[in-house]
């Protein structure tokens, strides 16, 4: 279940949330792109930004909250540093891509879902980013990586520490 | 300004591509090239012109469809043809640089052939690979020879000239019968005919229209909207264009998914480019057609592909599906008439105005006219993106186009449709690829994903993995896919851990048709599928799993065992490294052995044994 983290906002992230609310007009169809640019900005969405767009957009917490539940790339978890998205669409799958789950899940501890206890890396598993003639695939921040192996994935993770 | 002046300018902007006085090097830079390694190969050419001294002109153009080879790095040397070069790493750039630049000798160990009629020694003309052989590249006609972030290029080779012709000489009514007389059928997977939704919206009074562009791919393996928006973008916008002065509308939206940010990025360039030439605006082409677009980005929901689901999306809902009718069409984006097609439709729509009705139509079947772009993936040599004709045979997709199954193993099946469709096994590959046929073979044309499948796939398995995908994926407004594809999971689930029972096959024959004949949309009416279509052409392969507790694929964790031929390990102990859970042992340079209590059957092992070792009972 989503839970809040219930930590109070920081004057730094009240004056970026003001900057967003302030290019929009405060319509209810805004809801989407709006949560979509706070959490590209802060990398997750905080408990009292939800009652900030609440007020802001004369909706219900409750609808909001609804809003952000349905859709996965929303999270009320702040992420680790480096979000790892591992491709298990069908080209991905029939090509190996529960290997490359397994083998990352060993290399560094966690699960689908889980950051690691430095924050240094959350890991999720995606359907389909698209690259399924080079499968398998993942994805790290923004930068995909492409026909992977145990090993390469190895190699990767051992480059980035 | 007139569309006569922005061709002028545009064919001149061209031939600085085209005609240039110095060499021309085209970098593919979608997605999937990028994720080959085509960026480090753009930097490392940089380098080495700069080193070398010598000027050559860089862009980044789209993705030709190729990626089985990516990166490609294409050369045009004055005057000369078009040379494509096929995986293209750092190393093999500079040495291309030095053989071809340099020395004007062709590197034929890293050439995929030559644009154009003229042969040159025994270099292959990419026309006649048999990859490229069979297609017809209508919607992907400019992937791959254009810089998508540049609008006179679109416009250079025949880009809005469909629209200019279109609001300068041709009625809405026109307009129209022209989309019907081409043919053309929805792409997103229905394949409802689109000059008849667009007549439909026409016909609805309103002051107020939308016009709908669904770049939600969502589907698992389907990659083709990706390409085109990130390759030409502005074939998709023009075709929305064409269609919001048909309609009456003055306003589009392109819903596309938010994990394709090079897609968007693109778009947003395009959108900003189409404004700075009047395409965009109000009398556009000093005619009275006003029109505006904007993005929406989705927000990771497989479910808001489903129009309506979309059209929630857009009004700030939880991307939930309604009853229709009412269709968009009447009632659709805030309740007013709405047309919403696919991206590969619009790309349609341009090159059918720029074109003919009539030179569309003679591509493809009678009931299925013109081409459809297939994502081919899975077990297949070529992988990546293909445009052939309708009515093309699925042999010939698979072995001609696709160069056969990778390793000459044996074919299984073909899966169309996404988790919507079904598998086609050998006994019918010689069906013709067209909307009906693959509707009565149980599966469905669906956006284009095609995944090969080879005996080492398990269909049980294949099947586990659509439902456990669309389980996930549901909405939850529905009993019947809410309640009904997670049962089936469950049932597919057992069977694949060797807990399955002799009536699970039946209980999901009547679980699935009933799943399918009262779900509220398109999801859960085609979630059952691939189960169905698995359990009718593959049921002994089911049964072995029920009888007989057996994986015949090697591919369910639970039925499988892994272990090391004595005769062929080497003991060089890689697989005991790789291995996860020390599941392996042995000293080095002696065979070593599988404690099976704790292998978890990932297939590490086997996948980097180099002497082929390990195998699977």
């Amino acid at each position: 279940m989503a839970n809040y983290q219930d930590v109070s906002l920081s004057e730094d992230i009240e004056s970026q949330l003001g900057k967003i609310l302030s290019l929009y007009q405060g319509k209810g169809q805004e809801v989407i792109p709006l949560l979509q640019e706070v959490q590209e900005q802060l990398g997750y969405l905080p408990k009292n930004a939800i009652k900030e767009i609440s007020k802001f957009l004369k909706i219900p917490e409750s609808k909001i909250y609804g809003v952000v539940t349905f859709y996965a790339q929303f999270s009320f978890v702040k992420p680790g540093k480096n979000t790892i998205k591992i491709c298990l669409g069908t080209a991905c799958h029939v090509r190996g891509g529960e290997r490359i789950l397994n083998t990352i899940e060993r290399l560094l501890g966690i699960k689908p879902g889980e950051t690691t206890t430095d924050y240094e890396y959350t890991l999720h598993r995606v359907a389909c980013i698209g690259c399924c003639a080079l499968a398998p695939c993942m994805v790290i921040n923004d930068d995909v990586y492409a026909k992977l192996t145990s090993q390469k994935i190895e190699k990767i993770f051992k480059k980035k520490g | 300004m007139e569309f006569k002046e922005i061709k002028e300018k545009a064919i001149i902007s061209f031939n600085e591509f085209k005609k240039s006085e110095i060499p021309v090097i085209l970098v593919g830079s979608a997605t999937c090239g990028i994720a080959a390694g085509a960026s480090k190969t753009l930097h490392k050419i940089e380098e080495v012109l700069k080193e070398r001294k010598i000027q050559a002109k860089i862009y980044k153009v789209g993705c030709i469809g190729a990626c089985f080879v990516e990166p490609l790095v294409d050369i045009i040397k004055p005057k000369k043809h078009r040379v494509s070069f096929f995986n293209v790493t750092e190393d093999v750039a500079e040495k291309i640089i030095e053989k071809y630049l340099i020395q004007d000798i062709i590197p034929k160990e890293y050439c995929l052939g030559i644009f154009g009629e003229e042969k040159i020694d025994d270099i292959p003309l990419i026309t006649k690979l048999p990859f490229f052989k069979e297609q017809i590249r209508i919607v992907l006609r400019n992937c791959g020879f254009i810089d998508p972030e540049n609008i006179l290029h679109y416009i250079a080779r025949g880009g809005y000239s469909g629209l200019s012709k279109a609001l300068e000489n041709m009625t809405l009514d026109e307009v129209i019968d022209t989309v019907k007389k081409s043919g053309l059928r929805g792409r997103g997977g229905a394949g409802f005919p689109t000059g008849l939704k667009w007549e439909i919206c026409k016909r609805i009074k309103g002051d107020k229209k939308f016009v709908i562009c669904n770049a939600d791919e969502g589907d698992p393996g389907a990659f083709m909207d990706r390409n085109v928006l990130e390759s030409d973008p502005h074939s998709v916008l023009e075709g929305m264009l064409i269609c919001g002065y048909a309609i009456g509308s003055d306003e589009g939206y392109i819903y596309t998914r938010a994990e394709y940010p090079l897609a968007i990025k693109r778009l947003k360039i395009a959108i900003s480019q189409m404004k700075e030439f009047g395409l965009l605006g109000e009398k556009i082409f000093g005619s009275s057609f006003n029109f505006n677009i904007k993005i929406k980005e989705g927000a990771g929901a497989f479910v808001c592909g489903e129009e309506t689901a979309l059209i929630a999306s857009i009004e700030g809902k939880r991307g939930m599906p309604s009853p229709r009718p009412p269709f968009p069409a009447e009632k659709g984006l805030f309740e007013k008439p709405t047309v919403i097609n696919n991206v590969e439709t619009f790309a349609n729509v341009s090159a059918i105005f720029e074109k003919d009705a009539n030179w569309f139509a003679n591509y493809g079947t009678e009931k299925s006219k013109g081409t459809k772009v297939f994502a081919l993936a899975g077990k297949v040599k070529n992988t990546g993106l293909i445009e052939v004709p309708m009515g093309i045979s699925l042999k010939d997709v698979i072995y001609e186009v696709g160069g056969g199954i990778v390793k000459d193993k044996s074919f299984k099946a073909v899966q169309t449709g996404g988790p919507s469709g079904g598998c086609i096994p050998e006994k019918y590959i010689s069906a013709g690829v067209d909307y009906e046929q693959l509707t009565s073979l149980g599966s469905i044309m669906g956006s284009g994903g095609m995944i090969v499948m080879d005996n080492e796939t398990c269909m049980v398995d294949i099947a586990k993995y659509f439902l456990s995908f669309t389980t996930l994926e549901s909405c939850g407004k529905c009993t019947p896919c809410r309640i009904g594809t997670k049962r089936m999971l469950e049932i597919l689930i057992r069977i694949t851990e060797g807990k399955g029972e002799e009536q699970d096959l039946e209980k999901l024959i009547e679980l699935g048709e009933m799943v399918k004949d009262s779900s509220l949309c398109g999801l859960g009416q085609t979630a059952p599928n691939p189960a169905l279509t698995t359990l009718k052409y593959f049921r002994d392969e089911y049964e072995k799993h029920i009888n007989d507790k057996k994986c015949p694929a090697g591919v369910c964790r639970e039925l499988i065992q892994y272990f090391i031929l004595k005769d062929k390990c080497t003991g060089c102990g890689l697989c005991k490294r790789l291995c996860s859970q020390n599941a392996i042992r042995g000293t080095k340079k002696k065979p070593h052995k599988i404690i099976q209590e704790k292998c978890i059957k990932c297939g590490s092992c086997i996948e980097s044994c180099k002497f082929s070792a390990i195998k699977v009972q």
